[in-house]
């Protein structure tokens, strides 16, 4: 294997595997401070338990995000120097931009979240756990501000070979970025959503008959009802953006081969790049164009247009569809879900058993999306602009190969240790007091000087 | 574009600057906590739980430290990320998988179960050995100018071994500074201990350090301002010897002036450091790529500096507000 594809797969492996934990942060920050606000607002010690069960979750998730995610910044000059020689100019002040303004923001104000709860006025640990969700989220917006100009590059220009920007408004809301950015925000939500119904389903289905794994239970799963035709909605949006600025990559995603009107969803179908057609096709009549086009009739440019600049069809037509499927279950779940919880107060045991099969499924759903996008930027890495292959390293192939491996190995490693160690609190947590004797007291003298007052 | 005024120049300078600043304070910041977890002892419960504890609300902002300054270099200086990167291919990977070990290692001991807390208490202190190994032997090939020839690589080894020994004290000082008792008489017998060794390890490399490049020995032997450059080393040494006196006299002063070692380490830090940047530039790879030659587009440089003046003063705020938040002892070990 040449250094080109070792890079590409070490970058993918990487970047799949550092997007797992953002994924659950970005949102469970936000959880937790709803938590944290829901504890100040109500003084019941049942909100601070909930909150000290997934606060652990976070700094575990966090760690690891933050460690798989320096990876990523040395990854540039390793394997891709010529993205940061060509695209620096653009990419570099982006990048800096993250750092500075989430990056230390998060890290710092996480110090006082996960130790400082002694140390601190009621009032700043509050406003650390917001500091910490705000910090995740803007982390967040630059990152895929850069990702969505490299797919829908504008406000820049190219001199000698070179990227120099021109109208930094023009580039930070490039034509894809509120589109990628809401849907994006959406997944973590939903990712996070089912990681906390799922985990905290495991919990009863332990035996554990404390409140606080019922009120996760709730407060998640009726997040993830709300959320999901959402994230349907910023999907669809998201597809007619990507027709209007990318439709090679619409063209893979539905496998559409030739132009063609009024072309047929297709719900299943095996492409063939050789032959430029699909095998066993399975599909709804008309039904791409309307959801596209918003007519019965309307046109789909097919990939024949875009000959040597479309992005390889199977990988993006697979994925395409492992996201949507995801969608839907996540949908059915929820919803029903959601009913159990409002009418009847628990769920029924095989729905527990299916919230806690789901606890990962956002992940699924979000590489899905991921490799989507990413895949079917194909050939480019700045699409229009600049090719993937001249951006790789000269480096030894033998190198990559090498370092390719230990990533793959330590990865492998950790992602077990990760699930086998969430698993492993939510057994502990089973056994632990619902409400320690120190809270019980703290919660008596809150009541007698309400007393008092009144 | 605000800072139109600055020239090419100007900001080629600001940016040297500002990196040499994020190196600087990784070095110290992290290198305190990367020192911690080299002296990790391999039995004692008590100390590991301790020193994790002291460590505990700091080592993540630590670490940003080091994505910022990859960062400026990959933002302002894009020629000479790709080439030092590329020629440090294996021992910044080396020194990634260390910090990935080490930064899950100190989340993981608390959360998994008695039988397996071991071995990730085992990866925390390799992990972290492993860091500071590639991070001097980095520091040792590019003070070389990326040579790769069997001289580099013993200069390069000695400099691993020096930094590891740089961050093991600077960590010991910390210890001295957040632990008491036991652990506290533990920390200055490795203080101690790490001084010996960094003191003739600077001694070492800076000897060496002049047979590498001309510019650099003429500079320090030669050159007229060469007498005034060698009041850094002087004083270095003089800090060094202090700060025996110290070690030796501090168990026996009752409490008072815990916080000496670790600010004389901190002074070390940035004279061996001014003595660096002195001696490279305008270099960003020495002998090999100026910082002229490696700069960035200037309206790029101008765009980012402008969060760069409202948002580092901030961090440096409300990282002064953490220290304080914490300051005196660690307390006992407890997650949350």
């Amino acid at each position: 294997m040449d250094a080109f594809i070792l890079s590409r797969l070490q970058f993918a492996l990487n970047i799949s595997f550092h997007i797992l934990f953002p994924t659950i942060t970005i949102a469970l920050g936000w959880f937790l401070f709803y938590f944290k606000l829901r504890s100040n607002l109500s003084g019941h010690p049942v909100w601070m338990r909930i909150y000290r069960f997934w606060v652990r979750v976070f700094a575990l998730t966090f760690a690891l995000g933050v460690v798989s995610g320096v990876t990523m910044s040395f990854q540039f000059g390793t394997n891709w120097p010529g993205f940061m020689e060509k695209a620096g100019n653009v990419a570099g002040p982006l990048l800096g931009y993250e750092v500075l303004t989430a990056f230390f923001l998060e890290a710092t104000f996480l110090g006082i979240m996960l130790f400082g709860i002694r140390r601190v006025p009621n009032w700043l640990h509050t406003l650390s756990t917001f500091v910490v969700a705000a910090g995740t989220t803007m982390s967040a917006f630059w990152i895929l501000s850069l990702n969505s100009w490299m797919q829908t590059p504008q406000g820049h220009e190219v001199i000698d070979g070179v990227i120099y920007a021109k109208d930094w408004f023009a580039i930070i809301f490039n034509p894809s970025f509120p589109y990628r950015f809401a849907h994006m925000l959406l997944a973590s939500g939903l990712t996070a959503s089912f990681l906390i119904a799922g985990l905290s389903a495991y919990r009863l289905y332990k035996g554990d008959d404390k409140i606080a794994p019922k009120i996760a239970l709730k407060t998640a799963t009726y997040t993830a009802a709300v959320l999901i035709p959402l994230q349907i909605l910023a999907g669809d949006m998201h597809g007619l953006n990507t027709l209007e600025h990318q439709p090679q990559k619409v063209a893979a995603m539905e496998g559409v081969w030739h132009t063609e009107q009024g072309a047929p969803l297709l719900l299943f179908a095996i492409p063939d790049e050789e032959a430029k057609t699909n095998h066993f096709e399975v599909g709804i009549p008309n039904m791409a164009s309307f959801i596209l086009t918003h007519d019965m009739d309307g046109e789909i440019k097919g990939l024949n247009e875009f000959e040597g600049e479309h992005p390889p069809v199977a990988p993006v037509f697979y994925a395409f569809r492992v996201m949507v499927g995801m969608g839907v279950l996540m949908l059915a779940a929820a919803w029903t879900g959601a009913y159990y919880l409002y009418r009847r107060h628990s769920l029924p045991s095989w729905l527990t058993k299916v919230f806690i099969a789901m606890s990962f499924s956002g992940w699924i759903a979000t590489l899905a999306g991921w490799y989507v996008t990413e895949v079917g930027r194909q050939p480019y890495l700045v699409s229009g602009v600049l090719m993937t292959r001249d951006a790789v390293t000269g480096l030894p192939p033998a190198n990559i190969a090498l370092s390719f491996t230990l990533y793959a190995v330590i990865y492998s490693v950790l992602l077990v240790a990760y699930m086998g160690t969430l698993t492993l609190m939510c057994r502990k947590a089973v056994n632990t007091a619902e409400i320690t004797n120190e809270e019980r007291h703290s919660v008596k003298l809150a009541r007698f000087n309400t007393v008092q007052a009144n | 574009m605000p800072f139109e005024s600055l020239s090419t120049e100007m900001l080629g300078n600001i940016y040297i600057g500002l990196l040499a600043l994020a190196v600087l304070l990784y070095a110290i910041l992290d290198g305190y906590d990367l020192g911690v977890g080299v002296l990790f002892p391999p039995r004692n419960e008590q100390f590991k739980d301790d020193m994790v504890a002291s460590i505990g609300p700091y080592w993540d902002a630590n670490e940003t430290w080091l994505v910022l300054a990859v960062g400026l270099l990959l933002i302002a200086f894009p020629q000479a990320h790709s080439e030092v990167l590329q020629a440090l291919y294996l021992p910044a990977t080396f020194m990634l998988l260390g910090l990935i070990l080490r930064g899950v290692s100190f989340d993981f001991r608390a959360k998994v179960a008695q039988t397996k807390k071991k071995k990730w208490d085992t990866c925390f202190k390799y992990g972290s050995l492993l860091t500071t190994l590639s991070q001097g032997y980095m520091l040792g090939i590019w003070v070389t100018g990326l040579r790769s020839d069997i001289y580099a690589q013993g200069f390069a080894l000695l400099a691993a071994f020096g930094v590891t020994a740089a961050y093991a004290f600077i960590g010991a000082c910390w210890l001295i500074l957040k632990t008491e008792g036991d652990l506290q008489q533990k920390a200055f017998y490795w203080a101690k201990r790490c001084l010996m060794i960094l003191g003739s390890g600077i001694i070492a490399v800076s000897l060496l350090n002049l047979t590498l490049h001309d510019s650099v020995r003429s500079l320090w032997l030669e050159s007229p301002i060469g007498l005034v450059l060698m009041t850094i080393p002087i004083l270095c040494f003089a800090l060094l010897l202090l700060c025996g006196v110290v070690l030796n006299r501090l168990p026996e002063a009752d409490g008072k002036g815990e916080w000496l070692p670790f600010a004389l380490a901190l002074l070390v830090f940035v004279l061996c450091f001014a003595a660096f940047g002195v001696s490279y530039y305008p270099y960003v790879v020495p002998g090999k790529l100026t910082i002229m030659d490696a700069l960035a587009d200037a309206n790029s440089l101008r765009f980012l500096l402008v969060g760069t003046v409202i948002v580092v003063p901030c961090i440096l705020a409300y990282t002064a507000m953490v220290y304080r938040i914490f300051s005196g002892k660690s307390e006992k070990l407890s997650y949350y």
